[in-house]
């Protein structure tokens, strides 16, 4: 039997594609469906003994006042983050691929901060940001406005814990659009110079359009970071996780609480579904919205 | 059929003559003196009984919970178990601890300090523990010469006024605060637990399913410690950043009194470079009734002991437990037992530091938590609607009151 | 043109200059607090009074932190080679490859990205406790040797690419596998080298299920390990820091390694511009 050619590249891409698919379905597909079934039973430790509940998890969701406050904090911390992070990531990225001295040094400086643990980076900004003591407010102080707290304010903490987590990231971000600044080929650069062109046409024209696969990825790996915050959210506020008075909570910081402090891992998994269904819908608005063929 | 019967009758004969030995598994969270305590006193009960080996397994504090949380289902965990008490009820609603037997109960109630009731749920015992903690009031010797005051404050009275003159502020902010304030430390104890008793209520009814402070000496206490931070202003939350800021404040020295608890006395003695005392916690009036705040690690027992494995659970379990152990565990661990007999020990009520833990043991009660996580969230939230935004106290403890029934209503239907 | 374009040079210098106290200054607070004896973690001052190498002697010779260094190196540098390899092969496939059922598979695989791992670790605790993984160096690693994340990501890369090049290639008589090793993977360095450093950095720094799987000491990780400096009574912050301090050494390296191969850039041979 003769394969044609777009037979031979289909069988090789299934080949290639086989072990990864496989080690997703079995480790990641597969307990997800377990873990989200979870959501139509009464948890308990012994399998054997865990009460169906149908669809009175979701019920619950509806009336439950913290859910809705983690849902709206969700939103706001992508917002508010999303377009931070690439917009400093961008021009960081632009102005350390421009110098030419110490560039070793710019660019280590700016990944310190991913590189920085999370448990350090809160213990720091605490006190850097600390109505007291901080030296935020010091600078504050001296170009005479009033000092502010930031973490302790149920209205300033969430955007107080984005700035933190921006900042963390931005190592992360600055990297990734290196990679995509340097993987254009500098002939095009080069072609273009010829043309006359410079500057912001430079950019409008060649680095804009061949960087998109790169921002489609930005975007959407950031929105499912950020749909998913956590970690500094528990940090900056270890005592009253999610406090001042909910206005830091996340969902995935509710779901945490919900399945290892109050062992409600039936009424977790159903708000876990509600978060992936959120993610899966946005991702693939946006891929639809932000991808652009690219023509060369 | 026959073949089986002669192989059952071999094992067990098999059983006999080499003695089986049965392994059972302890879990605790990592506390470098425990951890160490436990090995030692693994060594003598395997001593005291060949045949069982146990295996002690440790954990971060932070995520201590979480590990349990996954173990048990998957049937890889501990047979015996450390916890904080409160998570109690939430555990074996889920079905991570098992009854003891009823002989038990009556042993709770015979030799255990009072707050030990709080092991029961539902007429069963769930676990007992070796040593238990209470609440006092650290405060600092050098800033109290300083400010000219001679002695630690009895009444409230005297905390407000010694309060207010251990505060600095300089320029709109504060330098030095009087005392720690913490709602999410230690504070929403001493409003639910001790201050609502000392103003003549009670925080809950006596089988613990209705929320009793919203009342008028409620109202009165939660009042008053609000009151601490808007009107008298002897401190402020977060003074000093992070988990534990108020502790932290006060080893710094920019702090004049805190309210922890026994577990704490040893991180301050290490972090502490000036004098300082413990004092009991004041009381409303000279003479007023004296409340405190009561709480212990337990040890209890998982659904994967079974069969033999149970048996040897239940004679460690009663050995962690037992006088001579708790008499160990406080000069190795320093936490004060758990015992009505130990805590006589007079030599322990006049230690300068121990002292007013010991006596307040005596009359220390435990709350009732269903689901501690969020029964502490909806007193700290509480506190922090008023003093954060400035809610009126009725208005904030009503919603308290009507969120934490809920929780009760749930967890009891 | 030319007065113009060094005076933007020197801007950006200025504004990354100015940046950079921010990005570091947690950082050298970072190492600062680990050389601070635990009395001194709250006098409010930032540089130590009587420095102190004691918390590093502490770390190093009082607990199991070289152990935990080792388990983490070997999970992190197994987990890296295999995300290296499978997730650009398959990023290659699903970018350059045409087959029935491509943006299927690759929504699949994405959607993996979409569920915290806090509500899987108790399936996969399940699933190793019957297959024997608890407390086991594969119980640590599996779920980082692959990921979705790189597979998106090189897919993004290989997209950008010009398709005369592959089928040049094609034309030459490489096999398929030959056209993604030797004319793909070289032009798509940087993005191999950004995903290299993040993964070594990601699990380098997992927490939760290397805390779930593993039961002794001997087995533990560095951030479980780093966690037992916090407990009831409060943190061990000096100890914290050390530690932290220690832990970011291999990561700088590895940032310095593969960073080499993003500033190199991509040069295309043997294309017309």
């Amino acid at each position: 039997m003769r394969l044609s050619l777009g037979q031979r590249e289909a069988l090789w891409a299934y080949v290639f594609l086989a072990i990864p698919l496989a080690f997703f379905l079995y480790f990641r597909i597969f307990p997800t469906f377990q873990a989200l079934g979870l959501s139509l039973y009464e948890w308990h430790a012994d399998p054997g003994a865990r009460k169906f509940v149908g669809l009175e998890h979701y019920e619950r969701l509806l009336e439950d006042p913290l859910f809705r406050r983690a849902l709206t904090n969700t939103f706001l911390y992508t917002l508010l983050g999303v377009p931070s992070q690439l917009f400093l990531g961008l021009a960081i990225a632009l102005l350390l691929q421009r110098v030419k001295v110490a560039r070793d040094f710019f660019r280590a400086v700016y990944f310190a901060p991913y590189v920085t643990p999370a448990v350090a980076v809160a213990w720091v900004w605490s006190w850097m940001l600390s109505p007291h003591f901080g030296l935020v407010n010091e600078i504050l102080t001296l170009v005479g406005l009033p000092p502010q707290p930031f973490l302790q304010s149920p209205t300033q903490a969430l955007p107080t814990v984005t700035w933190v987590v921006v900042w963390q990231n931005l190592g992360f971000q600055v990297v990734l659009f290196l990679a995509g600044l340097e993987s254009i080929p500098r002939q095009y650069y080069e072609a273009a110079r010829i043309d006359g062109g410079e500057g912001w046409r430079l950019f409008r024209h060649i680095t804009w359009p061949l960087l998109n696969p790169v921002l489609v990825f930005s975007v959407v790996i950031a929105t499912i970071g950020y749909l998913q915050l956590f970690t500094q959210v528990v940090n900056l506020n270890f005592t009253d996780q999610g406090g001042p008075l909910n206005s830091t909570l996340t969902l995935a910081l509710y779901i945490y609480q919900l399945a290892f402090l109050r062992f409600q891992l039936g009424y977790a998994a159903a708000v876990t579904v509600v978060l992936f269904a959120l993610i899966f819908l946005i991702t693939l608005v946006q891929l639809r919205v932000f991808t652009r063929k690219v023509e060369l | 059929m026959l073949q089986k019967r002669f192989l059952l009758v071999l094992s067990s004969l098999l059983g006999l003559s080499f003695a089986q030995t049965v392994t059972i598994t302890y879990w605790q969270y990592e506390f470098k003196s425990k951890v160490e305590a436990v090995d030692e006193l693994i060594r003598r009960f395997e001593a005291q009984n060949p045949g069982i080996r146990v295996v002690q397994q440790t954990f971060p504090y932070d995520a201590y919970q979480q590990k349990v949380a996954a173990a048990i289902p998957a049937g890889q965990g501990p047979d015996v178990v450390n916890l904080y008490y409160g998570w109690a009820p939430t555990w074996v609603k889920a079905g991570y601890l098992v009854p003891l037997p009823e002989e038990w109960s009556a042993r709770v109630d015979r030799e255990f300090v009072s707050m030990v009731q709080a092991v029961k749920i539902g007429e069963k015992v769930y676990g007992v523990p070796t040593a238990v903690r209470s609440l006092a009031l650290f405060y600092n010797k050098d800033l109290f010469r300083q400010a000219g005051l001679s002695g630690p404050p009895r009444s409230w009275d005297e905390f407000l006024a010694a309060a207010k003159k251990l505060t600095v502020k300089q320029g709109g902010r504060f330098t030095q605060i009087g005392y720690g304030i913490a709602p999410d430390g230690q504070d929403h104890h001493l409003v639910r637990e001790i201050l609502v008793r000392q103003f003549g209520g009670r925080p809950y009814s006596e089988d613990g399913r209705k929320v009793l402070y919203l009342s008028e000496p409620g109202l009165k206490a939660f009042t008053f410690y609000t009151d601490w931070v808007r009107k008298h202003e002897i401190g402020v939350p977060n003074f000093f950043p992070g988990n534990n800021g108020y502790r932290d404040g006060f080893m710094a020295g920019r702090i004049g009194m805190i309210i922890d608890g026994s577990f704490a006395i040893g991180t301050i003695q290490q972090g502490a470079r000036f004098s300082w005392g413990v004092a009991e916690l004041p009381v409303e009036r000279a003479g007023g009734r004296k409340a405190n705040f009561g709480s212990f690690w337990m040890h209890g027992l998982t659904p994967l002991a079974t069969g033999p494995k149970r048996e040897a659970a239940l004679k460690f379990l009663a050995f962690l437990t037992s006088e001579e152990t708790q008499r160990y565990w406080l000069e190795k661990v320093g936490e004060l037992p758990a015992s009505k007999a130990l805590i006589r020990d007079p030599k322990l009520s006049l230690d300068p530091i121990y002292g007013p833990f010991i006596l307040s043991l005596g009359y220390a009660k435990a709350t009732p938590f269903v689901d501690e996580t969020a029964q502490r969230k909806v007193m700290v939230d509480a506190i922090n609607r008023v003093i954060l935004q400035g809610m009126d106290p009725a208005q904030s403890l009503r919603m308290a009151a009507e969120e934490e029934q809920k929780i009760l209503d749930r967890f009891w239907r | 043109m030319r007065a113009q374009r060094r005076l933007g040079d020197l801007l950006a210098l200025l504004l990354l200059g100015l940046g950079s106290g921010v990005m570091v200054l947690p950082f050298l607070w970072m190492i600062l607090t680990s050389l601070k004896p635990f009395p001194e973690l709250f006098t409010l001052r930032f540089l130590p009074q009587e420095p102190t190498l004691e918390n590093y002697r502490q770390v190093l010779w009082g607990t199991g932190f070289p152990r935990w260094f080792l388990n983490s190196l070997l999970v992190a540098t197994v987990t890296t080679a295999s995300v290296l390899f499978f997730d650009s092969l398959a990023g290659y496939t699903l970018a350059r490859l045409r087959f029935p059922g491509r943006n299927v598979f690759f929504v699949l695989i994405l959607s993996t990205l979409m569920v915290p791992t806090e509500m899987l670790v108790i399936p996969w605790y399940v699933m190793s406790a019957e297959k024997g993984w608890i407390n086991t160096y594969f119980g640590l690693l599996f779920p980082g040797l692959m990921s979705a994340f790189g597979i998106f990501l090189m897919r993004q890369f290989f997209e950008t690419l010009p398709q005369d090049l592959f089928d040049a290639a094609r034309i030459d008589g490489l096999s398929e596998f030959g056209v993604f090793w030797r004319v793909g993977l070289p032009l798509v360095r940087p993005a191999l080298a950004a995903l290299g450093i993040f993964t070594f950095l990601g699990n380098w720094n997992a927490f939760l299920w290397p805390l779930i799987v593993v039961q002794t000491p001997q087995m533990r990780t560095l951030p479980v390990g780093i966690a037992l400096f916090s407990g009831e009574a409060g943190t061990a912050w000096n100890l914290i820091m050390a530690a932290s301090s220690l832990a970011i050494l291999p990561v700088l390296v590895v940032f310095f390694f593969f960073q080499r191969q993003i500033i190199e850039g991509v040069v295309l041979t043997g294309l017309k511009g």
